[in-house]
């Protein structure tokens, strides 16, 4: 390990601990920080990369270590107390206030009046010197997923922090964001502020760290210059020194090279003829989509965030009704939504109780549990979900068990058709091969599969073949990343 | 009596901590009860004590008034306990439904209402016939008023707290009315219904007590609901959509609003069988201030019970003792019976925080990512 001098840095963490209960989630970790550099943390989910950063924004005590800011140590009790000292960090799940403007949740937490022209011209002024677009006076609401990103960002240089912490900042972002957003903090980093960026996503860390801090299991592992190390040496950091794992995740991570077998196509399962959708509002969202999906393949759909593939995924899974056109397909659809905490589990209850959840509304009379218990131990069993029992609450679960469940879930009956959305959302590489592993099974088991990604790379790796979706309006497309990433703009001008 | 302010019930609702035995699970209750009424007791102790009273009487005379005799525990306790095991079990099934039922109350109020209402033209069919129909029209008045608040919540999105509140004082003014109006006694004098023939009043169960055999109908309709709730398709899906409505309509594909709808009534029927059980079991008429604000208690019953109807009874019991203490404490000390208020208030504080802190130690255990 080779720590960079730690009387130049702006932020040292210095063997830090932190248990929670029995856990140990951080144990003597440490990470410097230095001016004027990109400095990536990695690691798996759990390893306590948020839990690190979360000490230093003051949002956690730690049982042991020390805190340095330009070599002086301090505690940090509170993120108020960051803030004061130039410390801001913007967390995964954005934390503002919805019904609210951004000049309003820019200036929450002050004191005083507020001053509706001083503060929209304070998140001008800010956003101009960091060369961020933002319009201070629209709601927080009515922002796509970006600008409301950008709004936290400006919320948090708006108190003046010279370190940035950034939290899995491109998780929710469709691809021309992130880079975007990737290319935004390279310069203002260049403009002589710190930035750490939080992230399992190798590629976005070697493309603009300066340094790089590898945790596993709350241990720092490695740190290095990102110049001096590359994709299968942090790989490999950060899952341990099982090689084969490594390699695996090697090939995972260069995409492009491993393309699926097509495998021949059965008959049609879902077949979209003229699909409109409309939203809860009544907006109609897709618009005409004609699509068939085989047993036997995956189909990728490809589109930036908010064109219509939420209702298109909806309505082909049977979970809301088409405002037009015809739809064929089987009664019963597996689906996995994105966001499995609110729309697939009930975290307060067993897993007994979350997997009898599908297909509860048409079951009639008695609960079957004994049969359940049976079905749901298969599950934990085929798909590896680590478990303490079939009794245990899913909030107990890790992100990737729990999805690892959900999917289970929907295979377990062996559906016809499965609908997934965002399948590896928040999971780090392991769970994510996994679960890609397990939705490859399922299609050569003679399943049709839909799936979608906000990550291209993955619709890329798993579909057989792609429609891309652009403001409602779905088109076949060349499986090639050019082809697709136009269509998905709906342009043939090459991206932006 | 606990106020009818809405209470954080959303983090109460639905916590079942995984991978415990059944009977782990009992005796873990039986402890925590133990525990939080030991704390509201000591709570009661110092208040008596900075009140200038003497602890010691008090608390002999809550004993006393409570568990002191058999006719105590029977005519008094038990007594009490039913309107709010009824209650409670109102408020329970609808929690976990993720309703916030406040209106139990008036539920009551118009169960008894109209058993009262049907008492006074059934007098000439069998008793027994009588009886029944007069305890289903209350329970059917309940779930009626409740399908006021249920569906404005579902065509409208009026929030239920809000609504049935509002409900809870249009019960109390329509009884004020009917014990003044159509329902007044004869002579016209009292505010208060005719009372009601002994033919019809329900059987006594224990020859020199009061207690009647609505007992029996509380208990047989705790271990229903608590079977219902556990084994059955219908139940499954009312807790699916109290532990999360978007994964129970996305996932279960269950019709959420059918459910609440459905769960919402069904609290009802059981607030509103709270008063007709009351009505023909205790009071025999019907006057104002019927309920001495058992709707009310329910809520802190309920909670109590961790919305388990099987514990329903045990925490109705405990409350039940609690107002009958109070009587005596009154009566044979010199202590405003309000004090047992604060007992009943402090125990679903304790609750409440009980679990916050539990639920924040189980967060804080998977939120290191």
């Amino acid at each position: 390990m080779s720590t960079p001098p730690a009387g130049d840095a702006i932020l040292s963490l210095e063997g830090i601990t932190r248990r929670f209960g029995s856990v140990v989630a951080l144990d003597d970790a440490s990470l410097v920080v230095r001016p004027g550099t990109v400095h990536a943390v990695l690691g798996e989910n759990g390893a306590g990369k948020t839990t690190l950063m979360r000490v230093a924004f003051g949002l956690l005590k730690p049982d042991a270590g020390a805190i340095r800011l330009r070599g002086v140590v301090r505690t940090i009790p509170s993120p108020a107390v960051a803030l004061s000292l130039g410390i801001g960090m913007v967390h995964q799940h954005f934390t503002l206030v919805p019904a609210m403007t951004v000049a309003e949740n820019v200036a929450l937490g002050r004191h005083g009046l507020y001053d509706p022209r001083a503060a929209s011209a304070r998140v001008r002024e800010v956003a101009a010197r960091a060369g961020l677009s933002l319009d201070p006076d629209s709601l927080v609401s009515a922002l796509p997923v970006g600008a409301q990103q950008r709004c936290e960002i400006v919320k948090a240089l708006a108190r003046d922090v010279q370190l940035l912490i950034l939290d899995e900042p491109t998780a929710v972002l469709a691809p021309s964001e992130a880079r975007e957003l990737l290319r935004w903090i390279r310069s203002h980093a260049d403009a002589g502020n710190a930035v750490v960026l939080i992230t399992h996503k190798l590629r976005d860390a070697l493309a603009i760290a300066d340094d790089v801090t590898v945790l596993r299991r709350g241990r720092t592992v490695l740190t290095a210059r990102a110049s001096a190390t590359n994709e299968s040496g942090l790989a490999s950091a950060m899952l341990g020194s099982e090689t084969t794992i490594a390699a695996g995740v090697a090939s995972v991570v260069i995409d492009d090279a491993i393309l699926s077998v097509t495998a021949t196509h059965g008959a049609a399962v879902l077949v979209a003829d003229g699909v409109h959708v409309a939203d809860g509002r009544g907006v109609e969202r897709v618009r005409g989509a004609t699509m068939r999906v085989h047993a036997g393949e995956i189909v990728g759909i490809a589109a930036v965030e908010g064109e219509g593939q939420h209702e298109l995924l909806r309505v082909l899974a049977g979970r809301c009704k088409a405002t037009r056109g015809t739809l064929k397909r089987p009664d019963v659809v597996g689906f996995v939504p994105e966001d499995r905490q609110r729309e697939a589990l009930l975290l307060d209850s067993s897993i007994v109780e979350n997997v009898a959840l599908r297909g509860a509304g048409a079951r009639r009379g008695r609960m079957p549990w004994s049969a359940l218990r049976e079905t749901t131990s298969n599950i934990l069993r085929t798909y590896s979900v680590l478990a303490s029992g079939v009794q245990s609450s899913a909030r107990a679960l890790s992100g990737g068990n729990q999805q690892k469940l959900v999917l289970g879930r929907e295979l377990e009956n062996a559906p016809s058709a499965l609908v997934v959305e965002n399948p590896s959302r928040g999971l780090d590489f392991r769970a994510a091969a996994a679960v890609r592993d397990s939705l490859r099974a399922a299609r050569d088991a003679g399943a049709a599969v839909v799936v979608y990604s906000s990550d291209l790379d993955e619709v890329l790796l798993l579909a057989d073949r792609i429609y891309a979706l652009h403001d409602g309006v779905l088109t076949e497309t060349p499986r090639d990343r050019e082809s697709v990433g136009s269509a998905m703009l709906g342009s043939t001008k090459s991206r932006a | 009596m606990l106020s009818a302010s809405g209470t954080p019930v959303d983090q109460v609702a639905v916590s079942r901590s995984g991978s415990r035995t059944p009977a782990g699970e009992a005796f873990a209750f039986v402890l925590r009860t133990t525990l939080l009424t030991g704390v509201a007791l000591a709570m009661l102790v110092l208040l008596l004590i900075a009140t200038g009273h003497n602890a010691g009487v008090a608390l002999t005379a809550l004993a006393r008034g409570a568990f002191g005799s058999w006719y105590a525990i029977t005519s008094a306790t038990l007594v009490r306990a039913v309107p709010l095991a009824f209650a409670g079990l109102a408020v329970a099934i609808a929690f976990r439904a993720g309703i916030l039922n406040i209106g139990a109350e008036g539920q009551l109020l118009m169960g008894a209402a109209i058993a009262a209402a049907v008492a006074s033209v059934v007098g000439s069919l069998p008793a027994p016939i009588a009886i029944v129909l007069i305890l289903l029209a209350g329970a059917a008045a309940g779930g009626a008023w409740a399908s006021i608040a249920a569906l404005l919540r579902q065509k409208f999105g009026v929030l239920e707290v809000i609504s049935t509140i509002m409900l809870n004082f249009l019960a109390q003014y329509l009884i004020g009315w009917l014990v003044r109006g159509p329902l007044q006694e004869p002579t016209r004098v009292n505010p208060q219904s005719a009372s009601l023939p002994e033919a019809l009043h329900l059987p006594v169960m224990l020859d020199g007590t009061r207690l009647h055999v609505g007992v029996l109908l509380a208990i047989a309709l705790a271990v229903g609901a608590w079977w219902w709730l556990k084994e059955t398709a219908g139940g499954f899906r009312l807790r699916a959509v109290g532990a999360n409505a978007a994964a129970a309509a996305t996932t279960g594909q269950i019709n959420v609003g059918r459910t609440v709808v459905l769960a919402f009534i069904a609290s009802g029927t059981l607030a509103g069988l709270a008063g007709a059980v009351e009505f023909t079991g205790v009071t025999y008429a019907l006057y104002d201030n019927f309920s001495p604000g058992y709707g009310f208690t329910a809520i802190a019953v309920a909670l109590l019970a961790r919305l388990n109807p099987i514990g329903v009874l045990v925490t109705a019991l405990l409350f039940g003792a609690l107002e009958a203490g109070a009587n005596a404490m009154q009566r044979d000390a010199g202590v405003p019976s309000v004090v047992v208020s604060v007992v009943e208030a402090t125990l679903i504080l304790l609750v409440v925080a009980a679990e916050r802190w539990q639920s924040r130690s189980v967060a804080r255990a998977d939120s290191g990512t």
